[in-house]
């Protein structure tokens, strides 16, 4: 098990040296650059050359890259072309929002994903099942930022049931310790900034939901049925096993094997950030922020963000293989 | 009285679009207490389907309709409510199934799985479940039981598995056992080990044995009442020895013809049946074997065979059956009798084989089923898959 681990982490070695080679050449091969975006159209050649100067954009590119790797190693990421900030710091304040979206998504879209499927295999060609498999079509089919519009659009402008946008309401004076407003709400028994940092998520965690539920809806009901037609759910019907027992010691935890497997990866996908959920919902999370340091060229907070959500996609998944260890006794991790 | 006596047992898959299949068609056998009973025939012949009907295992789909009686200790299994049906699976009835892998949950250990059917049952838990498992499984022949209980079903040898499969059936006593070809997963040497057990485990407890098998060898090896089955219905019943002395059924003449024996001369051939079994007529329509039969007459087609019965505990479903050995063969219309020539060798030893046949039928005349009259039944069309 330790072995495994620390083999995986090894692994992540010549992954994020490769990756940030094909990221350096990729981002700096993009035409324009910082000093369009701070001057604007207008800026004459000299300025333009200045700026360029100034953040060593005018060296050959390996000098730059070699530049990059001195300061990875001693873990600084750099300073935002943009906001003038420390990469780091940005990252800490906002990738706790994403977590948070990206957990509340993958709660609902589990919690109603695994139940729904489960019935919809044991009610098999009636009216629940073709219900949930339309309806799962239609979740993948339906573009995100359109339902986070819908959503917002009733359930916030017309109904007033949900605030529109934002982490938190401002005029709450909330202490911050790790950024993440539910966890810290919680801490310091805040529970009125907890709960308003909850009632934030709930649109923004719907409209992101919507994709995973639906996967994870399909990928249960298949799972189910397939361990339905299984040899040892006949032993255990044949040992006169109650229905429950039956239900949830043989089925379920067969059927959850490919479905963890699938959590997984969607998790991994929903912490790269939900840049269109994020935008809507005006929503502090890296999503919208990636999007806006694209366009502005700066080179840094791609660079750190993007390996830092490698190194986060890498460990989750990680932490997939070892869970499924431990419901599958067949895959013993070595 | 017997233990088990199954009536008329009918099993019939409809499904929309596709032909109406009745897999099981008017079985009738009965197995006293102690008593080993097989159930032969080719795959297709609706020997899995009649094991799963009397537990109860079929799926409650409204295509698939089970008919008949199948009275266990004066209680119809086939008209039992579900929660009652599931005291009794495991308990009083228990199944052992053909693939000991599949037929295990792959992902809980071994001791779970023997003590979950304890604790249903016998209301045992916690250590006292742990000590009987680990002495169930001791029973069935498994060595080192307590380190076994904690392993997963992959990390024990096919042989194992059944054994452990064996043990969770037998695990609480149940009165009768029901084994869908438990041995056919594994090597011939198994094979012989696991029977061995299963005949053990019934003399020491007393358990009545369904024994379901295309494989004569089991039969000859076991049983003590044999059932031939073709297309859904039974068309010989009698004792081991009897059915091997003298077979009348064509088709039990057939199967016996079909298995390979070592001392067999160099130059004999093995004489299969010809045809396969999807060559069948509907029972309605007269033999659903004549298309396959060498002793195929005219009275054979028609309507289907009245059950025969002889003056000894045997039945056969034939118009015009191999006649026993020693007496002269009568004229029959169809002389060629080349499936015959099976069981020369068991000719041989029929003179000494009969009485002690008698010896080993302490009730000849509760052992076989009455001779059930023809039902009307509409003309059923049967696929193999059906089974």
């Amino acid at each position: 098990m330790f072995r495994f681990i620390v083999r995986r982490l090894l692994q992540l070695i010549p992954a994020l040296f490769g990756l940030s080679i094909l990221l350096f050449i990729w981002l700096h091969r993009l035409p324009g650059g910082p000093e369009t975006a701070i001057l604007g159209e207008r800026g004459t050649p000299e300025m333009r050359a200045a700026i360029r100067e100034n953040l060593g954009l005018d060296e050959p590119i390996l000098v730059q890259y070699g530049r990059f790797m001195q300061r990875m190693f001693r873990l600084d990421l750099g300073t935002s072309i943009a906001t003038k900030r420390e990469v780091t710091t940005e990252f800490l304040q906002r990738f706790p929002g994403t977590v948070e979206l990206a957990a509340t998504a993958m709660i609902i879209a589990i919690l109603v994903g695994i139940p729904l499927g489960y019935l919809a295999a044991r009610r098999r060609g009636r009216l629940l099942d073709h219900v949930s498999v339309a309806g799962s079509l239609i979740g993948v089919c339906i573009p995100v930022f359109f339902l986070a519009y819908v959503l917002k659009a009733i359930f916030a402008e017309n109904l007033h049931l949900f605030p529109a946008s934002g982490r938190q309401d401002p005029t709450i004076e909330a202490t911050r310790i790790t950024n993440f407003f539910v966890l810290d709400g919680l801490m310091t028994r805040e529970w009125d900034a907890a709960a308003d940092a909850l009632w934030h998520l709930v649109l923004p965690g719907l409209a992101l939901a919507s994709i995973p539920l639906a996967i994870i809806v399909r990928i249960t009901r298949a799972s189910v049925l397939e361990v339905l037609g299984e040899d040892f759910v006949r032993t255990a019907e044949a040992k006169g096993l109650t229905e429950r027992v039956v239900r949830q010691r043989h089925v379920l935890r067969n059927a959850m094997l490919p479905v963890a497997t699938t959590i997984g990866l969607l998790t991994g996908g929903l912490l790269s950030g939900a840049v269109l959920t994020e935008t809507v919902f005006a929503f502090s999370g890296i999503g919208a922020f990636i999007a806006d340091s694209i366009s502005q060229r700066d080179y840094p907070v791609l660079m750190g963000f993007i390996m830092i959500i490698a190194v986060v996609f890498v460990l989750v998944n990680l932490l997939v293989d070892l869970s499924y260890s431990l419901i599958d006794p067949r895959v013993r991790v070595r | 009285m017997a233990l088990l006596d199954v009536e008329d047992l009918s099993v019939t898959f409809r499904q929309r679009g596709k032909r109406t299949v009745r897999a099981v068609d008017g079985v009738s056998f009965s197995v006293d207490a102690g008593e080993v009973v097989g159930l032969v025939g080719e795959s297709g012949c609706g020997k899995s389907v009649t094991s799963l009907a009397l537990m109860g295992l079929l799926p409650r789909q409204p295509g698939i309709a089970v008919e008949g009686r199948a009275d266990f200790d004066g209680t119809d299994l086939l008209r039992v409510d579900r929660r009652t049906m599931r005291d009794i699976r495991g308990r009083d009835v228990a199944m052992i199934f053909q693939d000991p892998l599949s037929s295990l949950n792959p992902v809980i250990p071994i001791g779970r799985q023997v003590t979950e059917v304890l604790a249903r049952h016998r209301g045992l838990s916690g250590d006292a479940a742990r000590k009987e498992a680990a002495e169930l499984l001791d029973r069935v022949g498994i060595p080192d039981p307590n380190r076994r209980l904690k392993e997963y079903p992959h990390q024990l040898s096919g042989g194992m598995r059944q054994r452990a499969l064996i043990a969770i059936a037998v695990a609480c006593r149940p009165r009768l056992l029901i084994a869908d070809e438990p041995t056919t997963a594994l090597d011939v040497t198994i094979q012989a080990q696991i029977l061995e057990l299963l005949k053990d485990l019934v003399r020491d407890s007393g358990t009545a044995l369904v024994m379901i098998t295309h494989d004569l060898g089991v039969v000859a090896g076991m049983c003590d009442t044999v059932n031939v089955l073709y297309a859904g219905r039974v068309v010989e019943t009698a004792r081991r020895k009897p059915l091997f002395a003298e077979p009348r059924h064509p088709y039990t003449v057939g199967l016996l013809g079909s298995i390979p024996r070592l001392d067999a001369g160099r130059g004999e051939r093995l004489s299969p049946i010809r045809g396969s079994v999807r060559d069948v007529l509907p029972w309605a329509d007269g033999c659903a074997f004549a298309p396959r039969c060498d002793r195929q007459v005219d009275a054979c087609l028609g309507q289907p065979p009245q059950l025969a019965l002889t003056h000894t505990d045997r039945t056969y479903r034939c118009v015009n059956p191999v006649p026993p050995a020693g007496s002269p063969a009568p004229a029959s219309p169809t002389a060629a009798e080349p499936a015959a020539e099976g069981i020369v060798p068991a000719q041989a030893t029929a003179a000494e084989d009969a009485p002690a046949a008698v010896e080993d039928a302490p009730a000849p005349a509760e052992d076989a089923p009455a001779p059930v009259a023809e039902r009307a039944t509409p003309p059923a069309p049967r696929e193999e898959e059906s089974a």
